[in-house]
């Protein structure tokens, strides 16, 4: 399935320095969501089965559904920050020793509360967490037991990616604006989707808390120009005022056909998105309210190909109305494909080996590079590693 | 055909330095941070010094602005070798000239980074006491700018006779002091009294040694405020129930009324609509002067776009440049003839404020609609809404709907770009200026007939020399 992002048009760019945006637009917003943010300051998030994990989390999202477009009151929008000192420590009913407990969670009968980007980098980082399923001998015992365990990768918070604070600070936000594409030396960043205008104002300034994948910080810190994309009209097709202003509503026409067609298409035209349903979003007692649905979605894992992750809120149409995308680096879609792959092959070296068309000596040195190394018996690595060198 | 290439860079290169020193002030703009606007604005001084000095010094007796004049007048007393006699005659007038029109404590400011920067050549000395020396009131100086004033005479080696002279190096040397002014500073180290009659800046830190509370103090320091004071200290007084304070808007100049005009918030303005907009068309008559109504049909883009917020050193500047300029527009237009197409496409400017993109080229396209005489762009030149539309549009205008320059079409630009040493440009055809402040609009539009490239280097003398000549009589 695609993304469906139907009630969204493209808007003019706007760049600066290797950073170009571009606005996406709604003519009316969508009826009776609303996003909001909630400053977090607890770094350990419970994932409910006893376990726990640490994780930078700058903000959260507040999510309010309710059967009419009135603003309904954000109950505790806010929580000043965490700190423990003497003067706090002293009034136990203030310490607020807490782990924020899952990804996703009601606050609410209407509302819900997510992590924003966390459910699609933890869809990633959970892809055959389990290890393997089929105890081939070479696996080891750490494999078996404990599967990919501690699975980590590597992303980069907003402000540390060159230009990108710079950017949303001058740009300038259109009337109706409910999202934005970035692209870092015209490489798609990221795309961000709220349901409401006036959420994404609210929510513009945190996509520099947001995270940004590895290819996105080389190429802003690389310091590229974004190219000059311009399109000029030519001056013997118009013979009056009237010819001007259809040829401007022409070029405008053109660049959104340009934008959506071939800058957004590895994201946009991407056919085999692997959709998760994660929590359904309903009004009860309401009569024919809208109905939604929370998803992440992982790509295809192509290497060499642009591959993203994200989150997104679905209507019952399968239409977009909150998204949250991260684009994968090369490497990190190599660690995907070379699971996928070992997964389809019931975890059997040999079988993906075939199928990737290589040694297996050489598929374990794949994996060994990955990051993967630990997963294979230390004596089947030096065998594969002395077979190669013979 | 006797232009020679030089002369064409030479003219382009005077201009350049004419739009940054009209619009840069050194501080952080939207786009810009203050240490790029300074960087930006140092290189283009020492280009011009070195390589135009004269066109570099004639620049004072054009409108730029007073951040710039400082910088030049500086910049000229700093490097002075290899100038002959008779050019540091010439600069020296020039420069007495201007700084007789430069407020006192920017004129003080200078002085100190001069004796920062130890210069202290004939020349300089013999400014500093001729600008001195034609000071109205050297009495009330001594008091308002104390350490200014002592700065400036120790650099120049002077000591005033009498008590002027013990007032500033050792002031309790004297019991008392003939001079009331004198007089009641002394008395307000210990009498709250005399505080009331002391000018507001030096009052205020007597007020605060006195612990007098800040209502009663502005209520009484009223009649002492200077005129910008009194406008600048309006809005806090009447927060602090000190009603008295209150500027008289008729008498305001016409940009920084725009200014004080957009520092309320929606409900003032709505409240007082006819109150301002009165004074924004009083004063935009007076900046108009003999031009009023002059200018047949007039349409104007006005850019109301987030980007003309300006920064927190200069909030809301563009903007208010914009609605001072639709008012003046106004004013110079025939009755009734004058059109205001603002950005955002909203009709009441009382009520503008900075938000949203910059669809330029549309604007343009509405405002050659309705087939003005004249059509006049004030905006910063990013054009984004889509990016260079505007350009394309004026582009084929000027080749293919109005080859014969029918419509005069002037860009004014009240934000320097760093990195472009000018103003942003829109487009080839389209003459650029920079502006500072709306009251000399009508002089850039006389300007900026050099930008479009048609007269040449030798009338940019000729308009020079005009103009200095104008300065000087100007006494």
């Amino acid at each position: 399935m695609t993304l469906d992002l139907t009630g969204l048009t493209t808007g003019p760019a706007q760049t600066r320095g290797s950073l170009r945006l571009v606005p996406l637009l709604r003519d009316k917003p969508v009826h009776g969501l609303r996003l909001d943010r909630r400053a977090h300051h607890e770094d350990v998030v419970d994932v409910g089965d006893g376990t726990y994990y640490a994780s930078y989390i700058p903000h959260a999202y507040v999510l309010r559904w309710t059967g009419d477009d009135h603003a309904t009151a954000a109950y505790g929008t806010r929580l000043a920050a965490a700190k423990a000192d003497k003067a706090d420590r002293e009034r136990p009913a203030r310490i607020p020793v807490r782990a924020t407990r899952r990804m996703a969670r009601r606050t609410g009968r209407d509302r819900l509360r997510f992590l924003p980007l966390h459910l699609a980098v933890e869809g990633y980082l959970a892809l055959h967490f389990g290890g393997p399923e089929i105890l081939w001998e070479e696996w080891s015992r750490r494999a078996v037991a404990r599967g990919l365990s501690p699975r980590e990768e590597a992303a980069y918070l907003g402000w540390s990616v060159p230009g990108l604070d710079d950017a949303l600070r001058v740009f300038e936000i259109h009337p109706g604006q409910c999202g934005v594409a970035v692209y870092v030396a015209d490489a798609l960043a990221s795309v961000f989707v709220v349901p409401h205008p006036g959420d994404y104002r609210a929510l513009h300034p945190t996509l520099v808390e947001d995270l940004y994948g590895e290819l996105v910080h080389r190429h802003a810190a690389a310091g590229l120009p974004a190219a000059a994309l311009t399109d000029p009209i030519d001056p013997a097709s118009v013979s009056s005022l009237a010819d001007l202003r259809a040829q401007a509503e022409r070029r405008r026409r053109r660049w959104a056909e340009f934008h959506d067609g071939t800058m957004a298409a590895g994201l946009l035209d991407q056919e085999d998105l692997t959709w998760e349903t994660v929590q359904y979003l309903d009004v009860r007692g309401v009569p024919e309210a809208p109905s939604y649905s929370l998803a992440r979605f992982l790509p295809p894992f192509v290497p060499r190909r642009e591959n993203h992750i994200g989150e997104a809120i679905l209507d019952r149409d399968g239409r977009v109305a909150y998204l949250k995308t991260f684009r994968l680096s090369e490497t990190q879609v190599r660690r995907g494909f070379l699971l996928r792959t070992l997964a389809a092959h019931g975890w059997r070296l040999a079988d993906a080996a075939a199928a990737l068309g290589q040694r297996e000596s050489e598929l374990a040195m794949r994996l060994n590079s990955l990051g993967f190394g630990t997963l294979l018996h230390q004596h089947v690595l030096d065998r594969h590693r002395a077979a190669l060198r013979r | 055909m006797t232009e020679t290439l030089a002369d064409l860079v030479a003219c382009e290169d005077a201009l350049m330095f004419v739009n940054a020193a009209m619009t840069s002030t050194g501080q952080r703009e939207h786009y810009d941070d203050a240490a790029g606007q300074r960087l930006s604005l140092d290189f283009l001084h020492a280009y011009m010094r070195e390589n135009y000095r004269e066109v570099y010094a004639a620049a004072l007796a054009l409108d730029v602005n007073d951040h710039n004049a400082a910088l030049i007048v500086r910049s000229l007393l700093v490097h002075t070798a290899g100038v002959p006699d008779d050019r540091r005659r010439a600069e020296g007038a020039l420069i007495a000239r201007r700084l007789r029109l430069l407020p006192a404590p920017r004129v003080y400011r200078l002085f100190r980074e001069l004796r920062a920067a130890r210069v202290n050549n004939r020349r300089t000395r013999a400014i500093i006491r001729d600008w001195l020396a034609a000071r109205p009131d050297p009495a009330f100086d001594a008091v308002k700018y104390r350490t200014a004033l002592k700065t400036a005479l120790r650099h120049i080696g002077l000591r005033p006779d009498g008590e002027l002279g013990d007032f500033l190096f050792c002031p309790a040397s004297r019991p008392r002091y003939e001079t009331p002014i004198l007089e009641t500073w002394r008395r307000a180290h210990f009498e709250k009294r005399a505080v009331y009659e002391l000018p507001y800046t030096v009052a205020e830190g007597f007020a605060a040694r006195h612990g007098i509370p800040r209502a009663q103090f502005l209520e009484r320091i009223e009649p002492n405020l200077t005129r910008l004071e009194r406008l600048r200290l309006q809005e806090s007084a009447r927060r602090l129930g000190a009603g008295s304070v209150a500027a008289d808007l008729a008498t305001m100049p016409l940009t920084r009324l725009a200014s004080y005009v957009l520092s309320l918030p929606f409900a003032d303005r709505a409240a007082r609509r006819a109150e301002l907009t009165g004074a924004l068309r009083a004063a935009a008559l007076r900046a108009a002067g003999r031009d009023a109504g002059t200018w047949g049909s007039v349409s104007a883009v006005l850019d109301d776009s987030y980007s003309s917020r300006g920064s927190g050193q200069k909030p809301r500047r563009p903007l208010a440049v914009a609605l001072a300029s639709s008012f003046l527009l106004a004013a110079l237009a025939a009755p009734g003839r004058y059109r205001a197409h603002w950005l955002s496409g909203r009709a009441d400017e009382l009520m503008a404020h900075p938000s949203g993109p910059t669809p330029l080229g549309d604007r343009v396209l509405d405002a050659l609609d309705d087939a003005p005489d004249r059509l006049v762009l004030v905006t910063d030149g990013w054009d984004n809404a889509p990016d260079g539309l505007a350009a394309d549009v004026l582009r084929v205008w000027r080749t293919r709907l109005d080859p014969g320059g029918a419509v005069q079409i002037t860009h004014l630009n009240p934000v320097y770009d760093a990195e472009g040493y000018d103003v942003r440009r829109l487009a080839p055809g389209v003459p650029t200026a920079g502006l500072r402040d709306a009251e000399n609009l009508p002089s850039l539009v006389e300007l900026a007939r050099f930008a479009e490239g048609r007269v040449g280097l030798a009338d940019l003398r000729a308009h020079l020399d005009a103009r200095v000549a104008r300065f000087l009589e100007e006494r």
